[in-house]
């Protein structure tokens, strides 16, 4: 039963990354996995082998669709292109929801191919908002936005992250993709408690949840998606759990990538958290 | 600041390249130093100053753009050893930054570039200029479109006079100065060679671009192609090679064969054979696509 207008998809389970390592696993040994999650912009193609295993995967597994390049953020109108070919795609996939970044990246025509942090203002809330609704009525398909790591903060900023992220999902009406391990790792960056960031989340929003692993350095922790979920990211998860409820949420592992199976076993961690607030709303 | 000057001066900063020991230059492009121009916009925290916090995203962008250019172009790296490849590079992405949402395009205007600036590959310029396009061409066969191919029923009652053969968007023609299909498969087999050493994989690379850098000019002619999804390098008569390319400029069949053997050393009596052969071969690896 979908628990608000953004999360319809409660039954969809645990996913994982679809990465290139793993498509002879996958194709040959067909394991049961209750969905993928692409990179978008690699299948914004006209052909060849990745369109192939693509369409092999759509013929036996759910699919859900990433973007890493719409800069929602950036100020510059979209691009037609891009969004022609991601309609293409959207077409082929079947997508229900498509997720991309609360962040910027290109500016006049140049690309950064980089999640660069916003500066939390009203007029960056406004035009992010507006290029959301933008692209959603020219998608034809829900949208839900990313939270992302950030290792610098502005200061024209005139609001928190959380704030920020709340303003423009009012004001787009969109979902929230949460990643739990962004805001761990903004928040050890910028020294704000990542629960007082998830209990600011507006649950009925969160149409999805992203969970990884980082790397930590001297001063200051790096999203790279190359390690296991470590320990305070699952409480993290736990909580986004507890508020938002069962949440369609996927492992992100696209660095040093082990193997299929090691991949899939860290994300069905998330089963013991999924399960206990199963037992918690029958109680 | 509004939203679209701030991100003006911060692409500007991230994409400013790296001191030689791959940190923020000191002094920006316009002469101002970074640890100002970083303080201006960039709260600092309680470990990082406002240029260390920048100076993360001018890394991360650079080891991006470098690293998906070294993955594009091996066989480039090989013909012009590391430290210069790496030089072409820097050079090549501080003046053609990305104008697209994939990094799949990041090198389309390598070739162009490096006919512009012929410096930058010295003596090897002429070999660094096939072995670019060869690898694009590459790239552009991978995830070219391909069309449902031709049938025979397609061609029934044509009239060669008329007929106009299309060929698969994938399909990529080269000619090219210097046999750089055989040393990029070379190239890739080193790499490939799981059992050994980084500098032996490395004395074999230079040992094999030498070979071919000494070689005269000599023109082969390349077509690069997609099979099974796979990219496969197809070399061509210089007379298949020109009727293919007449076909793609659209002529119709009849034009597109005179043109192709014109000059051609072939005797008179021996070309419908050969032309029986060529067209066969094609179709059968599907070039031709219904029109």
């Amino acid at each position: 039963m979908p628990a608000s207008q953004f999360n319809n998809f409660t039954d969809y389970g645990i996913g994982i990354g679809l990465r290139a390592p793993h498509y002879n696993h996958i194709l040959s040994r067909k394991p049961v996995v209750d969905w993928f999650e692409i990179i978008s912009e690699n299948f914004m193609i006209d052909g060849g082998r990745p369109l192939r295993i693509l369409d092999q995967i759509l013929e036996q597994y759910k699919v859900v669709q990433h973007g890493v390049s719409m800069y929602f953020g950036s100020a510059e109108r979209p691009n037609r292109e891009h969004l022609r070919r991601l309609k293409d795609l959207i077409q082929r996939t079947k997508t229900p929801w498509l997720t991309d970044h609360l962040c910027w990246g290109s500016v006049d025509g140049r690309y950064t191919h980089d999640l660069l942090p916003m500066p939390y203002t009203f007029e960056a809330a406004k035009i992010t908002a507006q290029k959301i609704r933008e692209v959603r009525d020219f998608l034809e398909v829900p949208i839900a936005v990313e939270n992302v790591s950030s290792y610098a903060e502005f200061h024209v900023s005139e609001m928190t992250e959380w704030e920020f992220l709340n303003e423009v999902v009012e004001r787009a009406d969109c979902g929230i993709l949460l990643d739990v391990n962004n805001i761990y790792v903004s928040s050890q960056n910028h020294g704000f408690n990542p629960h007082t960031y998830l209990a600011e989340v507006p649950a009925e929003r969160v149409a999805q949840i992203h969970i990884a692993g980082h790397s930590k350095y001297r001063k200051y922790i790096l999203d790279t998606h190359d390690h296991p979920v470590i320990d305070p990211v699952w409480r993290l998860y736990a909580d986004a759990i507890r508020r938002a409820g069962h949440t369609a949420t996927l492992l992100e592992w696209d660095d040093s990538i082990p193997s299929f199976d090691e991949v899939h076993r860290e994300a069905l961690k998330a089963n013991k958290f999924l399960a206990s607030e199963s037992l918690a709303t029958a109680v | 600041m509004n939203l679209l000057s701030l991100q003006r001066r911060m692409a500007h900063a991230v994409m400013t390249p790296l001191t030689p020991s791959e940190g923020m230059r000191r002094i920006s492009p316009n002469g101002r130093p970074m640890r100002e121009v970083a303080a201006e916009f960039i709260k600092p925290n309680d470990r990082l100053s406002s240029f260390e916090r920048l100076e993360i995203y001018n890394r991360q962008y650079w080891f991006r753009v470098l690293s998906s250019f070294a993955e594009d172009f091996p066989g480039l790296r090989a013909v012009l050893g590391g430290r210069k490849f790496d030089a072409v590079a820097k050079a090549y992405l501080s003046a053609c930054p990305s104008r697209s949402f994939t990094l799949r395009n990041l090198c389309s205007r390598l070739e162009s570039w490096l006919r512009r600036h012929p410096t930058w590959a010295g003596s090897r310029q002429a070999l660094a200029i096939d072995m670019v396009r060869l690898e694009w061409a590459d790239i552009e066969a991978f995830d070219g479109k391909a069309l449902p191919a031709l049938k025979p029923e397609d061609l029934a009652g044509a009239d060669a006079s008329k007929l106009r053969l299309r060929l698969q968007p994938y399909l990529r023609l080269l000619d090219l100065r210097y046999p750089v299909d055989d040393l990029l498969l070379g190239v890739r087999g080193d790499e490939d060679t799981e059992f050994s050493s980084n500098a032996f994989s490395e004395r074999r690379k230079r040992k094999r671009v030498l070979a071919v850098a000494r070689l005269e000019p000599t023109p082969i002619f390349l077509a690069v192609h997609r099979l099974e999804e796979s990219v496969y390098f197809r070399r061509l008569e210089r007379e298949e090679f020109l009727i293919l390319s007449k076909l793609r400029e659209g002529k119709n069949l009849s034009s597109a064969i005179n043109s192709g053997l014109q000059k051609s050393p072939i005797e008179p009596p021996d070309r419908p054979a050969k032309i029986q052969v060529w067209f066969h071969a094609w179709a059968a690896l599907g070039w031709f696509c219904r029109p």
